[in-house]
């Protein structure tokens, strides 16, 4: 019963979060300058909860998800701008051809540990910007030309559905079978968990959500070109979840919103944007290494107060 | 147990709208600031969205040591109208999508009437739109690319100028050179893949070189940021060509000629302006740049006045440092700009700037007397030169 | 005769290679990290041979002396400030920092000179050897050689000398060695200084060797050297500069192929063909020798 009331909660918070946004939007009191950032924030929100799901939850060490933000972005590029076909679609083919290519990376290279995977996944990532590369179809170097077709109401919506798949995933049987292979392989193999099932599976939905962030990335940005796809565009995706903590959904987002924020803060700033940005990165992985939130939620602080509060009250 | 759950997802969703709007709020209050210190209408505020740092950071600098540098002569000579240039300046980081975040901040929170950007042809076409939508002018000023003024449905983007040529000219020049006064039938090219720019050229030299009767006996291409071209140069060697096309920049090309040089590869080689750089001779040596051509904007060589100034008043800022294509064409972009602004009398509408930058005739630049043509591209003679013992020396002049 | 050109091609690009890859084996294989600074230290190298050479006059071997000094504190002060905090962090804690790290190595570089390109000065005399219509130029036989004479040595410095056996202890357990008494802080701080000199070394080498330097030339030769640390296996001193060669002289094959813009994906093709069927690398046997 009260598991459902708080799903309403959010939902309610949610539609007031759209409606209010999106009403601003209508009364010209947000700018395009607020809508773009709002839209931009989504986008990331999206990336980095995609990724906590297989860092965070799955404890799959990847450091290539800006190949499947590629896949996602080229797929639902093709669809709109070639075969005309209406975005919605354009995003859903574009998130499922993504979560292939995670399957096709999955299934070898998680038989991998650690750095080994890290630096795996690394290398799928950069084959894949380099396959695009090389295919004239999509433009080459030069990039392919995309409309302009997001906006806040596509972003919000995939922003919603993200977090509350990966939310529920989290949290039912195949999620606490991820946090148990995170915790202990060979523990979790021990109590009759498929390992590399759960592995892949994780990874599968992870690459289409950033598959779904990338639809909406491409046709945000007028130009999609292998050059944004790059492997620092994945340690960004990165940096936001092991900012966050490792392991906490609220930490990954709070981090993503912080880091878009202080970045678009920074391009006034341009000759020290970089240094800036490396040196916040580096204090805070010396000072806390387990991320601003660790692997808390933010709800847990005030989680302890509730509980306190309701046993005294007798429930 | 029941109690955790519910609490996570309520304060998820408040922590959104809490972060959202914490975001908005704090954003606001920054460009209002901003928006105070530089509102007075005693200024003309020009956007810089430039590649200042990311895989393309030297391009993007070396336009803003041009821009500097004219704002600077600019304003010491009592600005435009009487009023001063300020420059805002904003890192993309060679990245498309941030380029479009710049070019929505400069439009929309900064306000300014032009934006001069960015350097490569995809960053500026990221900006295009936004440009036409917030009444901008966009003025690109190596962007060469046919896409970055004329949008996909192939119509004129009204807003956005650029300052360079366009690829096909310099690629038909070359070709035309190559097949009249080299008298080459033979030519290979080994073209930059990573830039659409080196892309067009390679394109637009085949079609007139073999048009001319000339054939391709080779094309090969390699990735802006390579270092070893030895390979790929062998291929090439063992095709025997008795011309090499290397449309590119100057940081690969340097290492490509002396490479080749080393191979006992001695036909001559050509390139188009993004050879230009002091830095060429000394990546490649003076001796094997010898037998190597270039088309270019202007020659630092030449006696015009213009281009003299420009020599002598970039290398007494930059202390000693001769200027490159990319310092030429930012320094010219904004003339380019401020000329079409006295013409139009208006130093903040961008609608009579922008008919002001489409009517340009013969305005005499650094890089070339520039005449705008309907498709928003200046038409500007391109200049042969050859490389001597290090020293670029005049050709051959061809006007379009 | 072009395949056996482009043999050598791909050599004189696997010896610089397995001059990066050398020092990286070490410091992975000591404290197990991705050491994403690797990269910036060679740059640094070129930068401080450079302005050796440039700015002040000095000689080619002076100035490599020099670049390696510089690069040897510079490594085991990175490790001191940056890595040795999160020893007992987790791996990903420690990767960003390696990343962020590099970032700001990078950028700092960047203001304080910009970021175009700087031409290195002839300070090697250069000839072209012409052998049955085969060109063969001396840098690059001595690139080779310089790499083969530092593997000799760093075999021999782990193999032989006593820091050596403290490196191979505290490689294979650290806490155990701080038990048998290994300072485990001095062992590896001087693990940073050879490697770090080492891509010292190597960043003046590419420099006379290839000309053109910059603040991000560090990050693809980076990647490609932890490629071929692999590739041979981490830690193995002969597996980095086999690893370098073998990876060089595919590039090479690739590109001569006439594919030379797929030559980055094939080298990472290869390590991940390596990772799945032989992740102990070309020379890593069963018995865990690392250093």
């Amino acid at each position: 019963m009260k598991k459902v009331k708080g799903f309403w909660l959010f939902l309610i918070l949610s539609i007031v979060l759209y409606v209010t946004v999106q009403l601003l939007i209508n009364a010209g009191i947000l700018n395009q300058f607020y809508s773009n950032t709002l839209i931009f924030i989504g986008i990331n929100i999206i990336l980095a909860v995609s990724l906590h799901l297989v860092i965070g939850i799955t404890g799959q060490f990847s450091i290539g998800h800006a190949g499947f933000l590629a896949v996602g972005a080229y797929i639902s590029a093709i669809f709109t701008m070639k075969l005309q076909l209406p975005f919605p679609i354009a995003i859903l083919v574009g998130g499922i051809i993504a979560a292939l290519a995670g399957l096709i990376v999955g299934i070898p290279s998680l038989r991998l540990k650690g750095d080994y995977l890290a630096i795996a996944t690394l290398g799928f990532a950069e084959i894949i910007r380099i396959v695009f590369l090389n295919i004239d179809y999509v433009g080459g170097a030069a990039g392919m030309q995309v409309s302009h077709l997001t906006n806040w109401t596509y972003t919000f919506i995939c922003l919603f559905i993200t977090i509350v798949v990966i939310m529920n995933f989290t949290n039912s049987r195949h999620g606490r079978a991820c946090i148990s292979v995170r915790e202990n392989e060979i523990a979790a193999d021990a109590m009759g968990i498929n390992t590399v099932y759960y592995k892949v599976i994780a990874f599968a939905l992870g690459s289409f959500f950033a598959g779904i962030a990338g639809g909406l990335y491409a046709h945000n940005f007028y130009i999609i070109q292998p050059t944004n796809f790059g492997f620092l565009k994945s340690f960004d995706i990165l940096i936001y979840v092991v900012l966050g903590g490792l392991g906490s959904l609220s930490g990954a987002v709070i981090s993503a919103i912080l880091l878009t924020l202080v970045s678009t803060f920074l391009q006034d700033y341009p000759e020290t944007r970089m240094i800036i940005y490396s040196l916040v990165l580096v204090i805070v992985m010396l000072y806390r290494p387990q991320g601003l939130m660790g692997t808390r939620e933010i709800t847990d602080i005030f989680g302890k107060w509730k509980s306190v509060k309701s046993v005294k009250g007798g429930s | 147990m029941f109690f955790r759950k519910k609490i996570t997802s309520v304060l998820m969703a408040s922590a959104l709208v809490a972060g959202v709007l914490a975001g908005c709020g704090g954003e606001k209050a920054g460009t209002e600031g901003s928006k105070d210190s530089g509102g007075g209408g005693d200024t003309i505020k020009i956007g810089a969205n430039l590649e200042l740092s990311g895989a393309v950071a030297s391009y993007g600098q070396g336009i803003a040591e041009g821009i500097d540098l004219a704002v600077e002569e600019i304003n010491n000579s009592g600005g435009v109208d009487g009023k001063k240039i300020e420059i805002i300046k904003v890192d993309n980081k060679s990245d498309a999508a941030e380029a479009t975040n710049a070019a929505i901040k400069l439009t929309n929170q900064d306000k300014v009437t032009a934006i001069i950007g960015a350097a490569t042809s995809g960053n500026s076409v990221a900006q295009a739109q936004i440009a036409n939508d917030n009444k901008t002018i966009l003025l690109s000023p190596s962007g060469t690319s046919p896409n970055v003024t004329v949008g996909t449905n192939g119509k004129v983007n009204e807003f956005v100028f650029r300052t360079s040529f366009i690829d096909p000219f310099q690629g038909t020049v070359a070709a035309n050179f190559a097949a009249g006064d080299l008298n080459i039938k033979n030519a290979a090219i080994y073209a930059d893949n990573a830039s659409d720019y080196a892309k067009g050229l390679a394109a637009s030299f085949k079609e007139t070189f073999e048009a001319a009767g000339g054939k391709v006996v080779s094309e090969e291409s390699y990735v802006a940021k390579d270092t070893d071209f030895r390979s790929t140069l062998t291929r090439i060697k063992s095709a025997n060509p008795e011309f090499i096309f290397i449309p590119g920049y100057y940081e690969e090309v340097g290492l490509i000629i002396k490479q080749a040089r080393e191979m006992g590869i001695t036909v001559p080689f050509m390139g188009a302006d993004g050879w230009d750089s002091p830095i060429l001779v000394d990546l490649a040596g003076a001796e094997a740049l010898n037998n190597t051509f270039l088309t270019n904007h202007y020659s630092a060589q030449d006696p015009d006045e213009t281009i003299q100034k420009f020599v002598t008043s970039f290398s007494k800022k930059y202390s000693g440092k001769s200027p490159d294509a990319f310092n030429a064409l930012g320094y010219d972009s904004v003339y380019f700009l401020v000329d079409a602004m006295k013409r139009a009398g208006d130093t903040s509408d961008a609608t009579k700037i922008k008919d002001a930058l489409a009517e340009t005739k013969d305005l005499s630049l650094v890089t070339g007397v520039v005449t705008v043509d309907e498709f928003h591209n200046p038409i500007k003679s391109a200049t042969v030169l050859e490389h001597k013992d290090g020293k670029q020396v005049f050709k051959s002049k061809v006007n379009p | 005769m072009e395949w056996i050109q482009q043999l050598i091609n791909g050599i004189s690009l696997g010896s610089i290679y397995a001059l990066i890859a050398l020092g990286y084996t070490m410091v992975y294989g000591i404290i197990k990290l991705i050491n994403f600074a690797h990269g910036e230290v060679f740059m640094i190298g070129a930068f401080v041979g450079f302005y050796a050479i440039a700015g002040w006059g000095l000689g080619f071997f002076p100035a490599l002396l020099l670049a390696m000094a510089v690069c040897a504190i510079f490594g085991v002060l990175i490790e001191r400030i940056a890595y040795r905090r999160l020893r007992n962090a987790t791996r990903i804690a420690a990767l960003i920092t390696a990343i962020g790290l590099s970032l700001l190595i990078q950028y700092v570089v960047i203001y304080f000179r910009g970021a175009q390109p700087e031409a290195y000065p002839d300070a090697l005399s250069n000839k072209t050897f012409d052998l049955f219509g085969v060109q063969i130029s001396s840098q690059s036989i001595l690139i080779l050689s310089v790499s083969i004479v530092l593997m000799i040595l760093l075999q021999f410095i782990v193999h032989r000398t006593k820091i050596g056996k403290a490196m191979r202890a505290v490689s294979h357990d650290m806490d155990a060695a701080r038990l048998m008494g290994i300072n485990v802080n001095t062992t590896i701080s001087a693990t940073f200084a050879i490697g770090s000199a080492l891509a010292g070394a190597a960043g003046v080498f590419f420099g006379v060797y290839y000309t053109k330097i910059e603040p991000l030339m560090g990050i693809i030769p980076g990647l490609k050297a932890f490629v071929a640390a692999v590739l041979g296996g981490i830690g193995i001193i002969p597996g980095a500069m086999v690893g370098g060669l073998v990876l060089g002289v595919v590039e090479t094959i690739v590109s001569a192929l006439g594919y030379s813009l797929w030559r980055d994906a094939a080298a990472f093709i290869i390590l991940i063909l390596i990772l799945l069927f032989r992740p102990s690398g070309i020379f890593g046997k069963n018995a865990r020798e690392k250093v």
